[in-house]
């Protein structure tokens, strides 16, 4: 007989205590190849104001698409990109974090991801983490993203991160917890 | 080539849904719109696995992180970290952080007028063994008044944060302890419908870990979300 799952409980306020030995902003150590850059946002809950108190983990593939982890079988080419992050925001809500953009992930079966950014989102009032990703903007794979394919037309915008008009190598991408511009969530 | 083995996903009411009104952060925080399904992708399945060298050697002993010991009840905290099928997980990172003795968080935002132990950090990381065990040096932590409701209090508690083997399996727990009374009344406790569920969520106490003159031992084991038996095929 198979047991039960371990219910989720919040993280509470003081995470941080807990969580800011493995914090890491920068992803980029070991990257070798792939373009840089830095992804700037906020999280807002709904009453449009900052979360404070909200910490995002990253999960990533490298420039080639690739994971580093057992069940990915394909070969890391002398590649020590790791892909994970964990970025707090500050006061006013704000994160910031620097990375490599993913390749495509390409499945054994041949099916492909668009690249995006797998995120766990943390906070007091949440009883269990958020599930989302972060796609990118002028992706020509996006309009084949078997993901991106489950969301509603009107709400995939808020996947795909925007390019930031003041810097060329900076994506903008907020989280909006309710309200029209709610952030699509997933559930696996 | 191989089709993607996924993750089982959670029986109703063994996990908290997201909007729990009594628990009053959760109403601006909790989106509105249902989640939406994602297949199986190489994306969940994969996840940090971490070398174990990040965690020294003493940061599983919480009453060793000052010029002295904390006060406080020494306890030993314990227990098997497996997945559904009870297979365990092995060589996994898990942390954890809590309240001092008195109640109080070593945070800036912690305002709770009780006296910080400047020998007490309250913060520790462990990774487990070949069988999935773990085990934690620290002191029983003390309960807290939060403002949720009007004479609110949090029943001790520490926070568990778990990896696994995927970016499917991550969880962030609270640990109980037995025979608190403050249990029935914490609506983050109770946002766990099912009850098994929810009492799984506390430890009991162990004879085994215990220590004579040192240490009482408590039990918590932890189980995260087991695989599908076989390969599914999704699009």
């Amino acid at each position: 007989m198979s047991s039960r799952t371990t219910p989720s409980q919040t993280v509470g306020p003081f995470y941080s205590i807990g969580f800011s030995w493995l914090e890491r902003t920068d992803l980029t150590g070991g990257a070798g190849t792939g373009a840089h850059l830095t992804v700037r946002g906020r999280v807002l809950d709904g009453d449009g104001q900052p979360v404070p108190d909200a910490v995002l983990e990253i999960w990533q593939a490298d420039a080639q698409g690739r994971y580093a982890h057992p069940e990915d079988a394909r070969e890391l080419i002398g590649n020590p990109f790791f892909g994970f992050g964990r970025v707090p925001v500050n006061d006013a809500g704000e994160f910031c974090f620097k990375t490599v953009k993913p390749g495509s992930v390409t499945r054994a079966d041949g099916v492909k991801q668009a690249p995006h950014l797998e995120i766990s989102l943390f906070m007091r009032g949440l009883l269990r983490r958020l599930v989302t990703r972060i796609y990118f903007p002028a992706e020509p794979e996006n309009g084949s993203d078997i993901v991106l394919a489950r969301v509603p037309i009107a709400r995939r915008h808020t996947l795909i991160a925007r390019p930031d008009a003041k810097s060329g190598n900076t994506l903008l991408w907020d989280v909006h917890l309710q309200g029209d511009k709610e952030t699509v969530f997933f559930d696996y | 080539m191989q089709p993607l083995r996924g993750y089982r996903k959670a029986l109703p009411g063994t996990q908290p849904e997201y909007l729990h009104p009594p628990y009053r952060s959760s109403a601006r925080r909790a989106p509105t719109q249902p989640p939406i399904s994602l297949p199986d992708t190489l994306s969940e399945i994969t996840g940090p696995i971490f070398p174990k060298d990040i965690v020294g050697a003493k940061a599983c002993d919480l009453t060793r992180q000052g010029r002295t010991e904390p006060l406080g009840e020494r306890i030993i905290v314990t227990g098997k970290v497996m997945d559904e099928d009870g297979r365990p997980v092995r060589e996994s990172l898990v942390e954890i952080w809590q309240a001092n003795a008195a109640g109080r968080y070593l945070h800036k935002w912690d305002q709770h007028d009780a006296p910080l132990d400047p020998n007490f950090i309250g913060v520790g990381q462990a990774f487990t063994d070949e069988e999935g065990r773990y085990r934690f040096m620290t002191i029983r932590p003390g309960a807290y008044p939060w403002k949720n409701h009007a004479n609110a209090w949090r029943p001790q508690h520490i926070h568990f944060s778990l990896f696994g083997p995927a970016f499917a399996t991550r969880l962030v727990t609270q640990m109980y302890f037995p025979g608190d009374p403050l249990l029935e009344f914490d609506p983050i406790f109770n946002s766990v419908s099912d009850e098994a569920a929810r009492n799984s969520l506390i430890s009991r106490f162990d004879w085994d870990p215990t220590t004579p003159e040192i240490a009482l031992g408590f039990r918590f084991d932890i189980i995260l979300r087991g695989r599908n038996a076989t390969p599914m095929e999704s699009k």
